[in-house]
């Protein structure tokens, strides 16, 4: 199912502490609470301001640094349909999956602030309805998009009754 | 065909050959979280529908993060966890045992295993020959229900290191230098492997901080063949039994080797904000410094904690300067404290913290005021990591910081002799 949603627009070298800092640490265990602090050393406008089904696009080695499972998680908490990164670094990137969040590596320099994107998961695709293109990305592989199509590995271990492939 | 330190490890734990590129699943030999992650863990756990860890004599809670507590909330998540653990049966580590990947080095770590924590530098445990990796709660939590997870087996970059090391350079600067030359994203999902006769020579507690450091670069795992210097460390643990040699075939596949010659190095530091960022002592020009942090899992070990006293001994920190020294363990704390070196050191005018992660990540005290320059011997200087997105980190070995702390300015240690 295609989903839409708006583009913010951030940098390269994105860490889990402009995700969601370590001064934050005592709401950890108030996800709602934390996740009003998402992406707030980057971009303070952000977590007040997005909207279900948003994007977050983002340069290079999105989410580097810890392997805090929070980043990730206040992302989705946020409603965010997806994150595109040119690259995203590998603790996050699995995290994502990990808690059903989907992440895409493509290019996204011509993605534009505000642009509406469609975001076509199976087919591999994102339409700019804004400017009218089209962006392609490779699939994830095989046991990746099995988690992600239970929603995360919690469900897709219920499911299957163990952790197997 | 022969096989990398990875592809043996791994293939060793799914019970079949496995070469990079696979994605399969894996016994795991140590799952571990921390009082940052833990909480989290627990929820999952309950979410999985599964109450008990499947081995709790496999399962280490550790308390580093924030201690002592400065704040409730985080004190009724400790009190979770050791209720958790008491339940359950496992390892608990208590609030001042240390950090948790030192006291996994300590204690549990050995050659062959593979292991994973809730944090990304669970990959120190590399430097003695382990296939260790951090990942985020979820993972962890799983790992602890079934003992097992999934990996895809990371292609490796072999990492060569030849020649001697300068005075006053140490692997703080091999691993920065190389951090520089990859970039923060130039190793993401590699493995590392560290060879060569700079590697051969160095001590445990040196080669600790290339592992811990290679995430970095965004690699997935540090490893470093074990040898005799590894039988000795794990010998003088008491742990002898542990040892197994661990290192690739000469026919191994590596996906990109890199040579480093070591002799040429002088004193590497990384500028805020960014690990990659980084250029030799005498590039940097004059760096006015706030404060000085020796501590993390990274660079306070005992050695650590002695080069500095050695630099500091007899002499005063500048004024307008501080100095925080937090030992990675109550291990290296005791020891620190009974042969002189705390002493030397608080003489000299630094305030010991208890061990843990302290300063490192900006949840506890030391955090630096607006604009305030901090000179650590952590692994990162992201923009608000020490707790104040206003205030700058530069990172460096424990000689430089402590030259740098009596000076009140980026310092060469042979400066300062
Ligand atoms: S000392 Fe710093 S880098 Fe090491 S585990 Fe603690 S917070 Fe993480």
């Amino acid at each position: 199912m295609p989903t839409e949603g708006k583009a913010w627009k951030f940098g390269d070298g994105i860490s889990t502490d402009h995700i969601s800092s370590g001064r934050y640490f005592h709401l950890r265990s108030k996800l709602d609470e934390l996740s009003k602090h998402t992406l707030e050393d980057a971009r303070n406008d952000f977590a007040p301001n997005v909207q279900q089904g948003d994007f977050v696009v983002a340069g290079k080695n999105f989410g580097l640094g810890s392997s805090r499972e929070h980043a990730p998680t206040v992302i989705k908490i946020l409603g965010v349909g997806a994150v595109l990164a040119k690259s995203f670094a590998r603790i996050f990137y699995r995290n994502a999956i990990t808690i059903g969040l989907p992440v895409i590596i493509c290019d996204t320099d011509a993605i534009k602030e505000g642009d509406v994107l469609e975001l076509d998961l199976i087919a591999g695709k994102i339409q700019n309805k804004t400017q009218g293109t089209l962006i392609e990305f490779p699939a994830l592989s095989e046991q990746m998009t099995a988690i992600l199509d239970e929603g995360g590995l919690i469900p897709f271990i219920k499911k299957h009754g163990d952790l197997r492939f | 065909m022969g096989k990398t330190i990875s592809e043996k490890i791994i293939s060793d734990h799914a019970g079949s050959s496995v070469a990079a590129g696979e994605t399969t699943i894996v016994r795991v030999d140590w799952a571990f979280t921390h009082d940052a992650s833990g909480p989290l863990v627990l929820k999952q756990l309950k979410e999985l529908g599964i109450e008990h860890v499947a081995d709790p004599s496999k399962t280490i809670i550790f308390i580093d993060h924030a201690v002592p507590s400065p704040q409730k909330d985080l004190t009724n998540n400790q009190s979770l966890l050791r209720k958790f653990a008491s339940q359950e049966g496992c390892h608990f580590c208590e609030a001042g045992t240390g950090i948790c990947h030192q006291v996994m080095a300590e204690r549990f770590a050995s050659p062959g295993q593979i292991i994973v924590g809730t944090d990304s530098h669970t990959v120190m445990a590399g430097a003695l020959g382990a296939f260790a990796t951090g990942m985020g709660a979820t993972d962890i939590a799983v790992s602890m229900a079934l003992r097992k997870t999934w990996l895809r087996v990371p292609e490796t970059y072999k990492i060569i290191v030849d020649g001697s090391l300068a005075e006053g350079v140490y692997s703080k600067d091999i691993i920065l230098h190389l951090i520089g030359l990859l970039g923060a994203d130039g190793a993401t999902y590699k493995s590392l492997e560290f060879h060569g006769k700079a590697i051969e020579e160095m001590p445990m507690n040196e080669r600790f901080v290339l592992s811990n450091m290679v995430v970095e670069g965004g690699a997935k795992a540090g490893l470093i063949p074990s040898d005799e210097i590894t039988r000795s460390y794990l010998s003088s643990r008491g742990r002898d039994e542990t040892f197994v040699p661990v290192t690739s075939d000469s026919d191994a596949t590596f996906e990109r080797v890199i040579e480093i010659d070591s002799s040429d190095l002088q004193p590497m530091i990384a500028l805020p904000h960014a690990v990659d960022t980084v250029k030799p002592i005498d590039d940097i020009g004059e760096v006015k410094v706030d404060a000085v942090f020796i501590g993390s899992c990274t660079n306070a070990r005992l050695e650590d904690l002695q080069i500095a006293a050695a630099i500091l001994g007899g002499k005063k920190v500048a004024q307008g300067t501080r100095l925080l020294v937090t030992p990675a363990s109550a291990e290296i704390y005791a020891k620190a404290f009974k042969n002189g070196t705390i002493n030397t050191l608080i003489e000299a005018g630094a305030m010991i913290t208890p061990s843990g992660c302290g300063m490192c990540f900006g949840a506890l005290g030391g955090v630096p005021a607006d604009g305030e320059v901090v000179l650590g011997t952590t692994n990162r200087n992201f923009q608000g990591r020490m707790g104040n997105p206003k205030a700058f980190t530069y990172l460096s070995s424990p000689a430089v910081a402590a030259a740098t702390a009596l000076t009140g300015r980026i310092t060469h240690p042979k400066e300062v002799k």
